[in-house]
């Protein structure tokens, strides 16, 4: 039988794999999609992109890797994302020379307060009272949004502050800013996870919470952490959102980050079912949804439009974790008699 | 008769009478013109297109499922029932009939796929949300106008009922939804294999029930409502947004929650739906006489009032299964993801 | 009951799946009229039997003969279109419906395509009436004990007509009062020519309720007889395939008793658990315990009787609304498992499957949680650590794993238990509870698990021993406390610890 370990690196074949297609597609059908070339002082090209727009949904993908393994979900990542960008906005203020309203560290760590205190809503509504997840976190996918328009008094706030610029556009060492706090995020939760024992307790609460709380685990408190965790990193999202585009819209901001996370987490291969569960999956997945969403882009198609093409890539990805669906197209292949 | 009375469905409906009761005796006092018969009917006529949505939602969700996509099916609706019209000039009430399909359609495409390979709804129906928005889009980026003849006797006729006050044709069809829908989740095998369902899915297979069959009937009928919310839509707006009905499916959720539905499944009514509907409406009347408040404050206050009530039915909850006998569980199959703490 | 056709018939039934021969060449006859018992051990092929009767599973040879004509059921429906009917352990109704509904749905009384619930109350009424349960049928089912849902499960099958009852484990969640009302209703069915096929584990159940025994051993037909013509010791040897000494009565089990009184002198001085007063309302009534080092204290009762409630209370996995608990003389507030384990203590669930081993986890996982949650998340156990305690208790506990690093739910039913005791013993408690742990576990490792339990209070440690099979609390305990309804009604200590004087408690309490 193989060990936990090679059972891991198994896992990732299957997302590599994917991303290697697209790759290997783009390869054939798009002209320059591999070109690099170095531009005002940073490298620039399509890979470049891709990995850039993919840094806020792998954000967020850390912390719903989480949220899932606890059999859970958090759909309000979206709607986070857009108070957390409203938060920095506010704070910082649309003065057109750039004078900060509050400074720009006291600024950004409200916003990722903000977002973190509404990650640890979610998680007494689910851990202290008792509500499913997709209901507790359905509040405030309505309400967040309504709350983001609120703070932004539903117009769209344009920032002038120069140094925060260089969360979305920045660049460090001729890469952008934002995979770096992807990679410090995901060392930080890969220690977090993997060098002490909360790992172990996530996956035990998500396969079974009671066996889990039986065995001394306070299970509510890994089930509080989880979401808290989540809101940070929407938190982080937030910021990097509202830097790339210098403004805060309510509305807009963190639209459809909600699938595409949980699209990412599941590619990855960490189950809905809750569980084991693959962060280094979750970064391939949102890669390959960030390499899909430019292919489309590449081929002229409309942006509105990807919603489609992702909405049948979850429904794929759905039946391929299906059991059911994987018996049934075993039978159609495997001759009769030979299955049990 | 005592015992019936305290149970639970019935004091849900009135805890949810007193609340629409309340708020619309406050409108009444702090703002003139809010009392009118005209008033109350407009709750009907402006929120027909909720009523509808509501009624196929509460089926879902007495079922134990939920669908997350009736808004954007909404929208999906509304762009074909204008493109058609429009664009291709075809006839208003085959257009009906084909956006009332093709929403059916939808819902059966995605009842299949959870029911026949077990997949938890809440990510079928939330990929079906980005689905039907996307298709909107694909139908036309732009707005479409409608000017047909039929489409705008539609919007504009006024049925007189009580005095000079009037309700439109979409308000009558959504009652007639309503009571339909009323009737078949009381008198119909149906309705009470939804029942069944939602209280012990198992337990209704052994029972013999057809299940798998009824489960994606259930879906259909969530995608037949979401289309005929469309049509009444283009009733209320004469156009086609690629952004209509956008947070809707969370306002019938609502409604359905508030209106006393467990959302657990087993238990609920369209009386209360209807009622929650109602409390809904109130709320945006509300805010408009209030004059002041940003629109938006609507749905932070409906994200309340959905936490209230789940606060409130998971103690309920609480207190029965402590003080409960020994007996069937609820869900004596594996919890499904999205479900983690079930004291 | 004379000697007439039987009305059904299986002869030569031969089953075999992948691996297993479930049932060869097995015999079963029924009569009208009769309650006929199934009795065997764990794999006996008892459910295989009442499946390849419903239609579940097809026999492989052999066949079935309803009234004296061969049937070949297909699904369970099938068979209960024959009137072959059967109510499983887990009431399969729904809670949410009325006692009405739940007897008609499927099948309600409708004109012009609506429901008549007029027409559909009266006829429940009428059908459980017929069996003498008279309840308010419009009422949902879950405010009904459920012995009460149970006869509404049997009066619903009735209902379509049956020939044959089959009941599998009725009783598993009845208290005493309730099984005798749910026997009240057989007889009944008896007295009206139903014949009724009966599974049960309790023997003296089936001593109670049946007119004849069919025993099964290994898949094997180990012989029909009619009940008063079978004394219970002969029919545990036949069940067993042998006569062990283990199950030949009093004498043997004071001689084992001495035997463990010589081998563990209990430190009566050194109490390890004392607990004064504590009780949880709607739970258990406030009781006093006191636990030594190197004791085993069973806890008896029979079924329902409260005990799994009392080791719940007492481990902190509900939270008591009074009394006092002192762990090695400390006194501690114990309201979560985390802080009784943090006390000392340690608990192995009755229920292994959904309330302790965590399958997708490897066996290693398994058994270091407990003591990792003891460390606290940041004190991290290295993983060679780990592999080095797992492999120890894996060793020292005999537990059948090609590795410590196979998931869990590969081990069998017996390896599954040990796992879990391996989990707490990891953590050195000084008490350790045990719920059922020989439930559910094949002969060999009952009597392992035993010794097991033996050893632990040679080590000094104090065990709480939980079982429903009194041979075994007599068996392994220095003392027995004994519960009634939830009560704790007596305590025997020493030379008093034997069967007769346990049920002699629960009957009038000391």
């Amino acid at each position: 039988m193989p060990s936990a370990s090679s059972l891991s690196r198994n896992k990732l074949v299957w997302p590599l794999a994917a991303l290697a297609c697209l790759l290997i597609f783009n390869f054939f059908f798009t002209p320059h999609f591999f070109h690099i070339e170095v531009k005002e002082g940073h490298l620039y090209g399509n890979l470049i992109d891709i990995i850039k727009n993919a840094g806020p949904i792998m954000l967020l993908a850390i912390g719903l890797t989480l949220v899932i393994a606890t059999k859970g979900i958090d759909i309000s990542v979206g709607s986070v994302v857009a108070i957390s960008a409203g938060v920095v906005a506010i704070m910082l203020g649309g003065d057109l020379g750039g004078v900060p309203r509050h400074p720009l560290s006291v600024a950004l760590v409200t916003a990722v307060l903000a977002a973190t205190a509404a990650g640890a809503w979610n998680g007494i509504l689910v851990s202290r009272i008792g509500l499913q997840p997709i209901i507790a976190t359905l509040i405030l996918f309505v309400a967040g949004r309504g709350i983001a328009m609120v703070l932004t008094n539903a117009m769209v706030i344009w920032l002038y502050v120069k140094p925060f610029a260089i969360f979305g556009q920045g660049y460090l060492f001729g890469l952008p800013f934002s995979i770096y706090m992807v990679v410090g995020l995901l060392l930080v939760t890969w220690l977090l996870t993997r060098r002490t024992a909360i790992g172990m307790f996530i996956e035990s609460v998500g396969i079974n919470p009671t066996a889990a709380r039986f065995s001394g685990i306070n299970a509510k408190n890994i089930l509080l952490g989880v979401y808290v965790f989540s809101g940070f990193c929407a938190g982080l999202s937030g910021l990097v959102v509202c830097s790339t585009v210098m403004s805060a819209d309510g509305n807009n901001a963190g639209n459809l980050y909600e699938l595409d996370a949980i699209l990412a987490v599941v590619l990855g291969g960490t189950s809905l079912n809750g569980g084991k569960f693959y962060l280094l999956g979750s970064m391939v997945g949102a890669l390959i949804i960030q390499t899909l969403t430019t292919t489309i882009y590449a081929f002229n198609v409309a942006p509105e439009i990807s919603q489609v093409v992702k909405a049948f890539v979850v429904y794929g990805v759905s039946l391929l974790q299906s059991e059911r669906f994987r018996r049934r197209i075993a039978g159609v292949f495997v001759k009769r008699g030979a299955v049990a | 008769m005592t015992r019936k009375l305290l149970n639970s469905q019935s004091l849900s409906i009135l805890v949810i009478l007193c609340l629409f009761v309340l708020m619309f005796g406050y409108g009444s006092f702090a703002y003139t013109g809010f009392f009118s018969v005209q008033n109350f009917f407009n709750l009907f006529i402006d929120n027909a297109y909720l009523l509808i949505l509501a009624v196929g939602m509460t089926f879902v969700i007495i079922s134990g499922g939920i669908d997350l996509s009736v808004g954007s099916m909404l929208g999906l609706g509304t762009m074909l029932a204008s493109s058609l019209v429009e664009k291709q000039h075809l006839n208003p009430l085959l257009v009906i009939l084909i956006v009332v399909g093709f929403g059916t359609a939808l819902g059966f495409f995605m009842g299949c796929l959870i029911q026949l390979f077990d997949l938890p709804p809440f990510i079928i129906t939330l990929a079906g949300y980005y689905l039907a928005r996307g298709l909107c889009y694909v139908v036309s980026i732009d707005t479409i106008g409608i000017n047909n003849a039929f489409f705008q006797s539609a919007a504009h006729s006024q049925i007189k009922l009580i005095g000079n006050n009037f309700v439109s044709p979409s308000a009558v069809i959504a009652i007639v939804v309503v009571l339909a829908g009323a009737y078949i989740l009381r008198f119909t095998r149906f309705g009470r294999t939804v029942y069944a369902i939602g209280g012990n899915e198992q337990s209704a297979l052994l029972m013999g029930l057809p299940v798998g069959r009824t489960k994606i009937m259930i879906y259909s009928l969530s995608g037949f409502c979401a289309g005929l919310g469309g049509v009444v839509f283009t009733f209320y707006t004469l156009s086609g947004y690629a952004l209509d009905g956008k947070g809707m499916e969370l306002d019938a959720i609502a409604s359905v929650v508030i209106g006393g539905t467990l959302l657990t499944g087993g238990a609920g009514s369209i009386l209360g739906t209807v009622l929650g509907v109602l409390v809904y409406g109130t709320i945006q009347v509300l805010i408009v006489f209030q004059g002041t408040l940003n629109s938006w404050w609507t749905r932070i206050v409906i994200g309340f009032l959905v936490f209230l009530f789940c606060f409130l039915q998971r103690i309920f909850e609480a207190r029965k299964s402590a003080t409960a006998v020994r007996g069937v569980s609820q869900a004596s199959a594996p919890t499904p993801p999205g479900a983690a703490l079930q004291h | 009951m004379a000697e007439e056709a039987p009305v059904l018939e299986m002869r030569k039934i031969s089953k075999v799946f992948p691996g297993v021969k479930a049932l060869s060449g097995v015999d079963f006859r029924l009569f009208r009229g009769e309650v006929h018992a199934v009795m065997g051990q764990n794999g006996a092929g008892k459910s295989t039997l009442v499946k390849v009767l419903t239609g579940v599973h097809a026999q492989d040879a052999g066949e079935i003969l309803l009234e004296g004509k061969p049937i070949r059921p297909d699904s369970p429906f099938a068979a209960q279109k024959l009137g072959i009917s059967t109510v499983y352990q887990e009431v399969n109704l729904c809670p949410n419906l009325s006692v009405a509904e739940n007897m008609f749905i499927g099948r309600q009384p409708m004109r012009f395509g609506s429901i008549r619930w007029k027409e559909l109350n009266r006829r429940a009424e009428e059908a459980l009436k017929r069996l003498n349960v008279a309840v308010d049928v419009t009422l949902p089912l879950s405010s009904y004990s459920i012995a009460i849902q149970q006869m509404v499960a049997i009066a619903r099958v009735l209902d379509v007509s049956s020939k044959i009852l089959i009941l599998d484990e009725p009783t598993s969640s009845l208290d005493e009062a309730e099984v005798e009302r749910l026997f009240g209703l057989i007889r009944t069915l008896r007295q009206q020519g139903l014949a009724i096929l009966f599974i049960t584990h309790f023997l003296d159940q089936t001593y109670r309720i049946s007119d004849r025994i069919t025993v099964l051993k290994d898949g094997l037909f180990g012989g029909e007889y009619k009940t008063a013509q079978l004394p219970k010791l002969e029919l545990i040897a036949k069940m067993l395939g042998k006569e062990l000494s283990e199950f030949s009565g009093a004498a043997e089990g004071a001689a084992q008793k001495q035997k463990k009184g010589e081998a563990t002198p209990v430190r009566a001085e050194k109490p390890v658990l004392r607990i004064r007063q504590l009780g949880l309302r709607g739970s258990i009534a406030p009781f006093d315990l006191d636990l030594s080092e190197g004791e085993v204290l069973g806890l008896a009762g029979l079924l329902g009787s409260g005990r799994t409630e009392m080791a719940k209370l007492i481990f902190g996995i509900d939270s008591p609304n009074q009394g006092e608990v002192q762990v090695k003389g400390k006194k501690t507030n114990i309201n979560s498992p985390h802080a009784a384990m943090m006390a000392g203590m340690g608990y192995c669930s009755e229920d292994r499957k959904n309330e302790g081993v965590l399958g997708e986890l490897t066996v290693r996982e398994n058994i270091i949680l407990a003591l990792q949650a003891r460390n606290g998340v940041f004190k991290h156990i290295p993983y060679k650590k780990q592999l080095e305690i797992a492999d120890r208790l894996i060793e020292s506990l005999r537990i059948k794993t090609p590795s410590a690093e196979n998931a869990a739910l590969q081990l069998s039913g017996g390896n599954l238990q040990k796992m879990m005791l391996a989990r707490w013993l990891a953590t050195d408690p000084a008490v350790l509870i045990l719920d059922e742990p020989t439930r559910g576990i094949d002969v060999g490792a009952k009597v392992e698990i035993m010794e097991l339990i033996l050893n632990l209070s040679r080590q000094g440690r104090g065990v709480i021993f939980i079982s429903s099979e009194f041979e075994e609390v007599v068996r392994c305990s220095d003392r027995v406390a004994v519960l009634r309804d939830h009560v704790k009604v007596g305590e025997l200590a020493g030379p008093e610890v034997d069967e007769p004087n346990i049920m002699r408690t629960i009957a009038e309490g000391r």
